[in-house]
């Protein structure tokens, strides 16, 4: 079975927020909510600084907390690629799953609902790229099978330095991060 | 006709906003989006190519229409500036659609000028009342006492309009208040100015150098894609900023310049290529002129020297001039875009130039290409009427190199202010935000007291159509077709805008406020065409292609010329001697410097810092701020401070401050970013924040506007240009 | 120096996580309260203590139905899909302690019934004789009894242990990460119980007994948060900053003076000098130990979604 993650090359990155914009047109984000975010990391005293610039969203962690606190089984691992995904009509609202996430991905939608990054299974499934990596200029974001070694993403992990995000937290991320 | 005050126009202006806050934010994006007449695209998807507006890079796009109803934008595939990816502002297009500050009305003023009260009339009444005022001014003052601003490929109707009108003056900021001092710092030295978009050719590039330019943080989107690509190739990248900017993350080398002292350094990597042989002789003996001159006058120019003016490190200035000369001709450095900064900004372009000609990077691969260009004749228009005097915005030619077809706006505004060396009379504003594109806010506002007609076109309430007699609200480009884009770049292309859903209020597009305007002027010669699509099908017809094809593809491409060296290509110099001008006769004789000169960088004074300002990547200028989409991006500008000099203050990060100018002049309310980023003799901001319009209700006063501190400017010798980062400012503590 | 900023702007999220307010700590003291009350209820019928007439078994669980609803109440209001609330109930999650929570929430009620069917007031004897029926066979043998008290105490446990493994599952949260969490939250609950009865009881013997079981379960609450704190202090460095909200952040100054020292100590003292026949009893320490529990459930429901993770790569 497929296992969807992104490898995201903060080299090429520059942090413009297309992957956001995108998102948000997309899929119909509201107004004052992102799905996607960027961080932008500075080390150093001025002016020998290194920099690292993230597109971040739900990592689609292979050991989910916000899946296993759910107490009414809306937030689950979809047959599709081990995507994390919410069903809409099955939350309460306890937003369990938000305080569960160590990334802070979630946030819960005006109509009562836990929401975050869903990979655009829609457009997944129609075999188009997330909406964000669909329009990013610098081509720094790649979408895969990480399960497949012959995909873009594996190959890219195979050869190039990468980090995840908190992985003392343990939630095993399925997003990676060129260096 | 009904008398509107400023608290109604409002009330009218946010009725939409108000209507879609009811439906909730789910559906911001598309509320009451129309699709144009067409009953077969109302079910379903639909897509529809056209080019982008947020910027002036006019990418190629694609519009969705899902049942009936606008949902996104994305790159057209075929295109080869978007090569199918926009950058965030051309995806946030949508809500240039949905902005509930649209002007949605024609508005006649009503109070006192600036106070931004209206009342709301038809067009007709609207383009009666301009042409009433025209047609009076050109009888009592000639043609000439009109002037006509306008930014963007829209503007190119009204621009026809008033060069039939018989007016020389047309104008735009890109030139004087933008990048004029690169297209004449590379004209003086190559024959050619670098042009829109730039003839960079970044993607094969093996190491590029920037000089104050933040590519990343301004999103012109092939030069960004490029970018990715050179990064991706391994390209070194040398970046000289007083920030610590975004590219300056991804740089080999960075130069944490101190502001205005580029042409010291400039001229030491001159120095060390000359010193240590590092420079392309061949090109250098074959097609330089005056070199000896130019090694003579670099020789002072030790890293040693430019190290006591710039504050960089001999070795830095060393190592990174060899790292540009280890990868010539394909590594150059970047000519920049917004560069007018000091007022010696078209001889630090040259400097710029003439470190460039030692790569013998013209025309090579991996730096400056030759752009070429889709062949379309312009409409078959009757000649415009000859100028019956000469330009008033730089009489005698004093700045020998300003360009004519852009002018020279505060020349202009000198003249209306001055009426010398005649009197102007009107002004007419078509989507550029005057009151914020020129230095010295007030006297702006002084020349438009002068004006008897303050006309602005414009989609959104900006400060200059506050300050205008006439507001004329134009479809957004989602709304309607203009001219055909024909950029010079890689391979020859054009493009066509067309629209995708109507205008929701009495908006029109700036062809139709063209035409119908000619009709009251008695113009109507010069609009022999019926309507948009005979206009753009003539041209595109009389160069042998098809309408149908570019209507349905948004995009006709060229067959590939060469535009390198390696192509093929063959050098033309249009400089006087035919070569690169090293020493530029052309200079000496207007008593000019021939080979730029370092000039020492006035001082801040005790307690102040330079003020420094360039761009967020989702926002364009000051157009943009109220855009939902990209407001929910980047809502307030934040000013960067050095942490040492914020510790200092007592102030922590995201502290609001004010800053005060040393005029003082005082900015509104600003956070403050407490960063390592910054040196700690200047300060930095994002343009285009700090509204002062009060119609730009979600955006207004939102962050601070550097447009308000700047007060002072340098205007450059050479052309005109009036450089804006002479401005120095101190922290006010906010209450 | 370190900057690590972001451009994510979500309500409740940033800058600092704010999902659950005084909701969640109502509903945890509460929790924990009625917790408390049937253990100790239970304890007591267990013991048979039933043939007291005057037992506050016979009273606590009819308080404890309206604690618990009360908490339900406060629950539901934090809700934001408020009326799909059943939704909880039409599956189990066994990874999900709130699941767990919501069927021992359920349990609760049948529980606290049978109890209170023990010995109802004689008007209602007259009105339904059936009750009497019910009330004479749940009395009518010693296991039987013995059977309700366990029941009270193993269910009045679970509910107890389960607010604190609640917060405490929640790893992303490091200052709720601590598997003492549940011990004190249940602790907290007996001494908040065990105050509380003490201040409706009717007997001056089980007075004085739930006055020096308080005793112990303060001391017992201060050593455990005591505990807390050092495993913090020796965890990692996630856990250390967390920690830090408590010792000496934000949330230190209503921390050590609400929950540690009005909230146990000084009560401890007070009721310790009560017991040795010093002073006399009063109603102030059993308050003083109630608010405490409640402003605990506060402090740690805050600081817990003020700590964090960061997202920090450069070190």
């Amino acid at each position: 079975m497929a296992r969807y993650g992104m490898v995201i090359d903060t080299k090429k990155c520059v942090g413009c927020m297309d992957c956001v914009v995108a998102c948000k047109v997309e899929n119909n984000v509201p107004e004052g909510y992102n799905r996607d975010w960027i961080s932008y990391e500075t080390a150093g005293k001025f002016p020998k600084l290194r920099q690292e610039i993230r597109s971040e969203r739900c990592n689609h962690c292979d050991n989910p907390p916000c899946v296993y606190c759910c107490p009414c089984g809306a937030s689950h691992i979809a047959e599709t690629g081990g995507v994390v995904l919410i069903h809409e009509d099955k939350c309460s609202g306890c937003k369990a799953c938000i305080a569960a996430c160590p990334y802070n991905a979630r946030f819960m939608h005006p109509e009562g609902y836990a929401a975050k990054c869903t990979f655009c299974i829609q457009r997944i499934e129609k075999g188009e790229l997330p909406a964000c990596i669909s329009v990013c200029p610098t081509y720094c974001m790649n979408f895969g099978d990480l399960d497949d070694p012959q995909s873009k993403v594996s190959q890219l992990l195979e050869i190039r330095k990468h980090h995840c995000l908190i992985p003392a937290a343990g939630t095993k991320p399925q997003i990676y991060y060129l260096t | 006709m009904k008398s509107v005050s400023r608290r109604k126009f409002l009330q009218i202006s946010s009725a939409t906003f108000a209507a879609a806050a009811t439906i909730g934010p789910v559906n911001y994006l598309s509320k009451g989006s129309k699709l144009i007449a067409d009953d077969k695209l109302q079910k379903g998807i639909h897509k529809i190519p056209t080019f982008c507006n947020l910027c002036f890079w006019k990418c190629g796009a694609i519009a969705t229409v899902k049942d009936g109803t606008l949902w996104k934008i994305e790159g057209n595939p075929l295109d080869p500036l978007s090569n199918g990816r926009l950058c965030p502002r051309g995806t946030g297009g949508v809500g240039a659609y949905s902005d509930p500050t649209r002007l949605k009305y024609p508005l006649i003023r009503t109070g006192s000028r600036g106070s931004e009260s209206w009342k709301i009339v038809t067009w007709d009444e609207a383009l009666g009342f301009i042409a009433d005022k025209l047609n009076k001014i050109k009888a009592e003052h000639g043609p000439e006492a009109v002037a006509f601003f306008a930014h963007g490929i829209g503007g190119n109707f009204m621009k026809h309009l008033f060069k039939a009108y018989g007016t020389p003056h047309i104008f735009a900021p890109s030139f004087a208040q933008c990048r004029g001092p690169r297209e004449v710092g590379f004209e003086l030295t190559f024959g050619d100015p670098i042009g829109s978009p730039e003839r960079t050719d970044i993607e094969n590039t093996k190491c590029m150098a920037l000089i104050g330019s933040h590519l990343g943080e301004n999103m012109h989107n092939s030069q960004v894609q490029e970018l990715s690509k050179a990064i991706e190739n391994g390209a070194s990248i040398i970046v000289v900023d007083p920030r610590f900017s975004i590219i300056a993350g991804k740089a080999k080398f960075y130069l944490p310049v101190k502001p205005g002292t580029d042409i010291a350094l400039l001229h030491a990597w001159a120095n060390v290529m000359i010193k240590e042989n590092l420079y392309d002789k061949d090109f250098v003996s074959n097609f330089g002129f005056g070199f000896e001159q130019f090694v003579a006058e670099v020789s002072q120019y030790t890293p040693e020297m430019a190290y006591t003016e710039t504050g960089i490190e001999p070795q830095v200035i060393v190592d990174s001039a060899r790292e540009l000369a280890r990868s010539k001709p394909a590594s150059f450095i970047h000519p920049g875009r917004h560069v007018t900064w000091y007022g010696d900004d078209a001889q630090r372009s040259r400097a710029i130039a003439l470190v460039n000609a030692l790569l013998g990077n013209w025309y090579h691969k991996g730096a400056f290409f030759k752009p070429v260009k889709m062949q379309v004749p312009p409409y078959p228009y009757p000649e415009y009427p000859e100028a019956s005097q000469p330009r008033a915005d730089n009489p005698d030619r004093i700045y020998n190199w300003a360009d004519e077809e852009e002018g020279l706006p505060t020349g202009i505004r000198d003249a209306t202010i001055t009426g010398k060396p005649y009197p102007i009379k009107s002004w007419v504003v078509y989507a550029t935000n005057l009151m914020n594109a020129l230095p010295n806010q007030e006297e702006t506002q002084k020349a438009i007291n002068n004006l008897d007609l303050m006309v602005t076109v414009d989609v959104i309430p900006s400060e200059i159509a506050g300050w205008s007699d006439v507001v004329l609200p134009e479809s957004t480009y989602l709304e309607r077709f203009d001219d055909l884009n024909i950029s010079p770049f890689k391979i020859p292309f054009v493009g066509i805008r067309q629209p995708i859903v109507s205008s929701p209020d009495d908006q029109k597009p700036n062809y139709w406020i063209a035409k119908k305007l000619s009709e009251k002027l008695g113009l109507t010669n010069y609009f022999p065409w019926n309507n948009i699509e005979d206009y753009l099908k003539t041209r595109i017809e009389s160069a042998g292609l098809s309408f149908a094809e570019l209507k349905e593809n948004g995009i006709i491409l060229g067959s590939k010329k060469p535009i390198y060296i390696e192509d093929g290509l063959e050098y033309n110099f249009k400089t006087p001697s035919g070569k690169v001008e090293f020493y530029s006769p052309q200079l000496a004789d207007k008593g000019l410097d021939p080979i730029p000169k370092y000039i020492k960088p006035d001082e801040p004074p005790a307690g102040f810092m330079r003020l420094l300002f360039g761009r967020v990547p989702v926002h364009t200028f000051g157009s943009t701020q109220s855009n939902p989409i990209l407001r929910d991006m980047i809502d307030e500008n934040e000013v960067w401070i050095n942490n040492d000099i914020v510790r200092q203050n007592g102030l922590n990060n995201g502290d609001y401050i004010r800053l005060r100018n040393q005029d003082g002049v005082v900015s509104n309310k600003v956070k403050v970013k407490a960063t390592e980023r910054i040196r700690t003799d200047c300060v930095y901001m994002a343009h285009g924040f700090g509204h002062q319009s009060k119609a730009l209700f979600n955006t207004y006063q939102k962050g601070a506007s550097d447009s308000q501190l700047v007060t002072r400017y340098k205007t450059d010798k050479l052309m005109g240009g009036t450089g804006m980062n002479v401005n120095f400012v101190t922290i006010v503590r906010e209450a | 120096m370190h900057e690590l900023v972001n451009t994510r702007h979500n309500l409740q999220i940033d800058p600092h996580l704010h999902i659950w307010g005084w909701e969640i700590g109502v509903y945890l003291f509460l929790g924990g309260l009625v917790a408390g009350m049937m253990i100790i209820s239970g304890f007591f019928i267990f013991t048979g203590r039933t043939k007291n007439t005057k037992c506050s078994c016979f009273l606590i669980p009819i308080i404890a139905l309206i604690a618990i609803s009360l908490g339900m109440l406060s629950l539901f209001l934090d809700l934001e899909h408020k009326l799909y609330v059943w939704r909880m109930y039409l599956t189990f999650q066994w990874t999900s302690p709130m699941s767990w929570g919501a069927w021992i929430l359920l349990l609760v009620y049948p529980v606290l019934i049978v109890n209170v069917l023990l010995k109802l007031p004689e008007e209602l004897y007259g009105n339904f004789p059936h009750l009497r029926k019910i009330s004479e066979y749940l009395n009518s043998s010693h296991s039987i009894l013995q059977t309700i008290g366990m029941i009270s105490m193993i269910i009045g446990a679970s509910l107890g242990m389960y607010t604190g493994v609640l917060l405490s599952a929640l790893g992303a949260r490091p200052l709720w990460n601590s598997s003492m969490l549940w011990i004190l939250f249940l602790t907290s609950g007996l001494s908040s119980a065990a105050a509380f009865i003490h201040l409706v009881a009717r007997e001056e013997e089980e007075r004085r007994m739930l006055a020096k079981a308080d005793n112990s379960f303060l001391i017992f609450e201060f050593v455990v948060i005591m505990l807390l704190l050092v495993g913090f202090l020796t965890s990692d460095q996630v856990h250390i900053e967390a920690v830090k909200l408590l010792l000496s952040g934000e949330y230190s100054a209503i921390f050590w003076v609400f929950v540690v020292s009005l909230g146990i100590v000084i009560p401890l003292i007070i009721q310790l000098m009560a017991v040795n026949n010093k002073i006399r009893h009063t109603v102030i320490a059993p308050i003083m130990v109630m608010l405490g529990g409640l402003i605990l459930r506060f402090v740690i429901v805050s600081a817990g979604q003020a700590s964090h993770w960061s997202g920090q790569v450069f070190r």
